[in-house]
């Protein structure tokens, strides 16, 4: 119990003091009333000349030297993120630009295919008709042809029909009459004839 | 202890000279040694945060940049554009102030902002600063803010007295509500720990007692931190504003 007693006075009576460890000697109060208002004390009135000293130093060590040194820092990360950003942005950009000319691409070979398509199918209608054309003409030209051939026939035989007729009508008329027909009027008679009655 | 049996909770503000005659010639105390070392530990901090200046920040680079842009935005947000200017300057004020108040919440250590001394040189040189910005960029101009404008002329006789009564009193008042705050929570720590030793002298029901006033110092110690972070933040601020009227034009 006492004890712990001496021991709480010793570190109570230090914490209260609250003298610095290297505070040598501790030559007493020098008023009886707040330390902060003795004036007259040249410790209250030194503490404003150190002080003054020491605000400076840290401000001239901030102000030149940490301050801007973080300020750099802080600089660089934002100048490095919008850089950052901008490539990425540049990325996409590029990203689109070459997706914009696939499409274009696309349609291009597209358009190229349906053209040559059309191309192959007109040459093809073209070369049909042309054939088809052909065909018609030649088979037109042959049945011109077998129709000339067949109206020669005809002609051939109708003009040898007549002969006949001449012949046949000369002999039944001489062996009807006995008298040998004049040939040229026979053929003439016939000829009449045959122009009245088309075959 | 004065006296030995009372206890004396002005005592802890006493300033005694370090290095023995050294010091008294000087006039160097121990409140000086603690801005010294306030300083230390502040640029210690930046210094070893930013020391790896990595792109992707670690813990201790992190918490120097949250510091370096809260007492910016601050800066830039309060005075405007011209707060860049200004922006160190605040920054030194509010570390030096925010450093002071939690050395002197460690044992056995000093608060070199519990004296009126400091925090009123602290006070007028704000108020110095703020003056010579308001001549340089209002010029004669800055007079006329001692007339509220649209007031009428009748009243002047008792408007400029009170307007350069408030404006005189800035400093005071800037000064004595740091020098307060950590002068009333210092003295609130040692009456409680007073407490604690006068409830030992009670014997073993003294010693079941003495742990409330012990807690409340735990308590206490919680309260002080945020007394500490928000005193040196008014402090800032404040100094943020007036210099925003010194630079509006």
């Amino acid at each position: 119990m006492g004890v712990i007693k001496k021991m709480l006075r010793a570190g109570l009576l230090a914490t209260v003091s609250g003298v610095s460890l290297l505070a040598v000697s501790a030559p007493g109060a020098y008023a009886t009333g707040m330390p902060q208002l003795d004036f007259a004390n040249p410790l209250v009135t030194g503490q404003v000349m150190w002080g003054a000293v020491i605000f400076f130093v840290f401000y001239m060590v901030l102000s030149k030297a940490m301050l801007p040194g973080i300020a750099r820092v802080l600089e660089d990360r934002s100048k490095r993120i919008s850089g950052d950003l901008e490539i990425a942005r540049a990325a996409k950009q590029d990203a689109d630009k070459a997706v914009a000319e696939l499409q274009q691409a696309r349609k291009d070979a597209m358009a190229e295919a349906q053209a040559h398509l059309d191309q192959v199918l007109a040459e093809e209608h073209k070369a049909a008709e042309q054939q088809m054309q052909e065909i018609n003409a030649r088979v037109t030209a042959e049945i011109a042809d077998a129709e000339k051939r067949v109206a020669e026939e005809k002609t051939r035989a109708l003009s040898a029909l007549k002969e006949i007729a001449s012949d046949t009508t000369q002999a039944m008329v001489q062996r009807l009459t006995g008298i040998v027909p004049d040939a040229q009027l026979v053929a003439q008679k016939v000829e009449s004839a045959s122009a009245h009655s088309t075959i | 202890m004065a006296g030995g049996s009372s206890i004396n909770v002005l005592e802890q503000f006493e300033l005694h000279p370090v290095l023995g005659g050294l010091g008294e010639a000087l006039r160097f105390s121990q409140s000086p040694l603690y801005m010294i070392m306030a300083v230390c530990v502040v640029l210690m901090f930046l210094y070893m945060g930013m020391r790896p200046a990595a792109v992707v920040p670690g813990r201790l680079q992190a918490a120097a940049e949250v510091c370096y842009e809260f007492i910016h935005n601050m800066a830039v947000d309060t005075i405007g554009p011209e707060g860049t200017a200004f922006f160190p300057f605040i920054f030194t004020l509010f570390f030096f102030i925010l450093a002071g108040n939690y050395i002197g919440l460690l044992p056995f250590s000093f608060t070199f902002t519990s004296h009126i001394a400091v925090t009123f040189a602290l006070a007028m040189m704000v108020f110095v600063l703020t003056v010579i910005v308001s001549l340089k960029v209002q010029g004669l101009r800055f007079f006329a803010h001692f007339m509220p404008e649209g007031a009428s002329p009748f009243l002047a006789p008792l408007l400029i007295p009170i307007e350069i009564l408030s404006f005189l009193s800035r400093p005071v008042s800037l000064s004595i509500r740091l020098f307060a705050n950590m002068v009333a929570g210092h003295v609130m720590f040692d009456i409680f720990a007073s407490f604690v030793i006068m409830l030992a002298g009670f014997g073993v029901v003294g010693d079941v007692f003495a742990v409330g006033p012990i807690a409340i110092n735990v308590a206490l110690m919680a309260l002080e931190l945020l007394v500490g972070v928000l005193q040196a933040y008014v402090f800032a601020i404040l100094t943020c504003i007036y210099l925003r009227e010194a630079v509006a034009h």
